[in-house]
């Protein structure tokens, strides 16, 4: 099967650099999957999970935004952040949307204190599905 | 006698130095190791972005810029983003970082006003009474993406509005703990990238190139100023840590030289002392 090199880098650190069949990204404009010799591309992510399939494996990944570039050699995927299932922590993910929540509920709170808290709601949230589809498709296999 | 006493005090003193030079040290190398790990875990996304944006550049100069970052307009006032440390005491980083920016301002046709970033350098352009359009200092040790976003904005500012036509960054890379080196790099207007058949691609932007490089060439200088600083960070703490080890080694090696000194010359005295005594009594027998 052909395969494509996948980079995913974000601000603090490489997170993946391998040869995959195909890469699954939540675009701006919904999900969108990629193959090798796909068309070069360029758009944003949103925050949301990137799977990538590889020797008949699933491996998943949370992300917060981004950007995704195909080119004719590979797939570079700029990250604001991006953690693997597996290294999610639940527990503190949880903690996080409540205090974002919290913070979203108090009045009196200028416009961007409030989209930073929105911002870390949505990163929770996202990190809480992706960790959960993990454990489920575990469970199943 | 005072000889002898005045060595011993310069003993103590040259002790003292030590001491701090050797605490600062260690404190250097501490906020060393972290700082290179930030400045080193930065880079693949820098690389990585700037490849994204050259590849975009080189596009643009075929069919005109698709983006008010992406226009490249003949070179008539420039401005230079000076990043140096707020403090001294880190061997000939400064020195060599504003000997660097001061030859490239030299070397220019055309004005050059300043972005400073750091007190070495704002004092440094100070004094030879430079255009200095904004200053930071006082980022600290370990600023934050949201700290950085300022200078970001003054340049993305100054560049849409037409005020300059050229962004250069000078900061000192990292290379390794003993090596860092000045260096100058052209941020805007971009250069393309020279890697042959990108060009003649015809990307797919989603939703659209419009909205696309609205977030992404902002991103992109963002990130280019924040990695700088981090590269800069790196580069100072192990600079100075290395320093100040050199200027421990140094102050041991002069305190065993006064010691030599001062041992010598107590001996002596005490030679002087014994001969006079011996040579009382010979003359009392």
């Amino acid at each position: 099967m052909s395969s494509i090199r996948l980079d995913i880098v974000t601000a603090e650190r490489a997170v993946y650099s391998e040869d995959v069949e195909m890469v699954i990204a939540p675009g701006v404009q919904g999900q969108l999957g990629i193959l090798p010799h796909h068309t070069p591309l360029m758009t944003t992510l949103q925050a949301g999970e990137l799977r990538i399939k590889k020797g008949g494996q699933e491996v998943s990944l949370a992300i917060s935004g981004g950007f995704l570039e195909v080119r004719p050699d590979k797939v570079v995927v700029l990250a604001d952040s991006a953690e693997r299932a597996d290294e999610i922590d639940v527990a503190r993910a949880e903690e996080a949307k409540r205090r974002a929540q919290e913070r979203l509920s108090e009045k009196g709170q200028t416009g961007a204190d409030e989209s930073l808290a929105e911002a870390s709601l949505r990163r929770s949230l996202v990190r809480l599905k992706v960790a959960d589809m993990a454990r489920r498709r575990r469970k199943r296999a | 006698m005072a000889d002898i006493r005045a060595v011993r005090r310069r003993i103590k003193g040259v002790q003292n130095t030590a001491k701090i030079t050797k605490a600062m040290e260690m404190v250097a190398a501490s906020k060393m190791k972290r700082a290179q790990e930030r400045g080193l875990a930065g880079r693949p996304y820098a690389e990585k972005i700037q490849q994204v944006i050259a590849d975009l550049a080189a596009l643009s100069g075929e069919t005109g810029a698709l983006h008010p970052l992406l226009q490249s307009r003949p070179a008539t006032r420039t401005v230079l983003v000076h990043i140096t440390p707020d403090r001294g005491l880190c061997g000939g980083l400064n020195a060599n970082i504003n000997r660097m920016a001061a030859g490239f301002i030299l070397e220019q046709k055309v004005p050059v006003r300043l972005i400073a970033v750091g007190r070495k350098g704002l004092d440094f352009m100070r004094r030879h009474r430079r255009d200095i359009l904004a200053e930071f200092t006082q980022l600290g040790d370990r600023p934050g993406f949201l700290e950085t976003l300022p200078i970001s904005r003054i340049i993305i500012d100054e560049y849409t509005s037409g005020k300059v036509d050229q962004v250069h960054l000078v900061y000192t890379r990292f290379i390794s703990t003993m090596l860092q080196q000045p260096a100058i790099r052209q941020l805007l207007p971009v250069e393309p990238s020279s890697t042959p058949g990108v060009q003649n691609v015809d990307y797919i932007y989603e939703p659209d190139p419009g909205a696309v490089l609205n977030e992404l060439l902002p991103r992109f200088v963002e990130m280019e100023v924040y990695h700088a600083i981090l590269e800069s960070i790196a580069s100072e703490q192990s600079a100075r840590m290395v320093a100040m080890r050199n200027a421990t080694e140094n102050a041991k090696e002069l305190v065993s030289e006064l010691t030599l000194l001062y041992n010598k010359a107590r001996q002596e005295s005490i030679t002087t002392e014994l001969l006079d005594i011996v040579g009382g009594a010979v003359a009392l027998s």
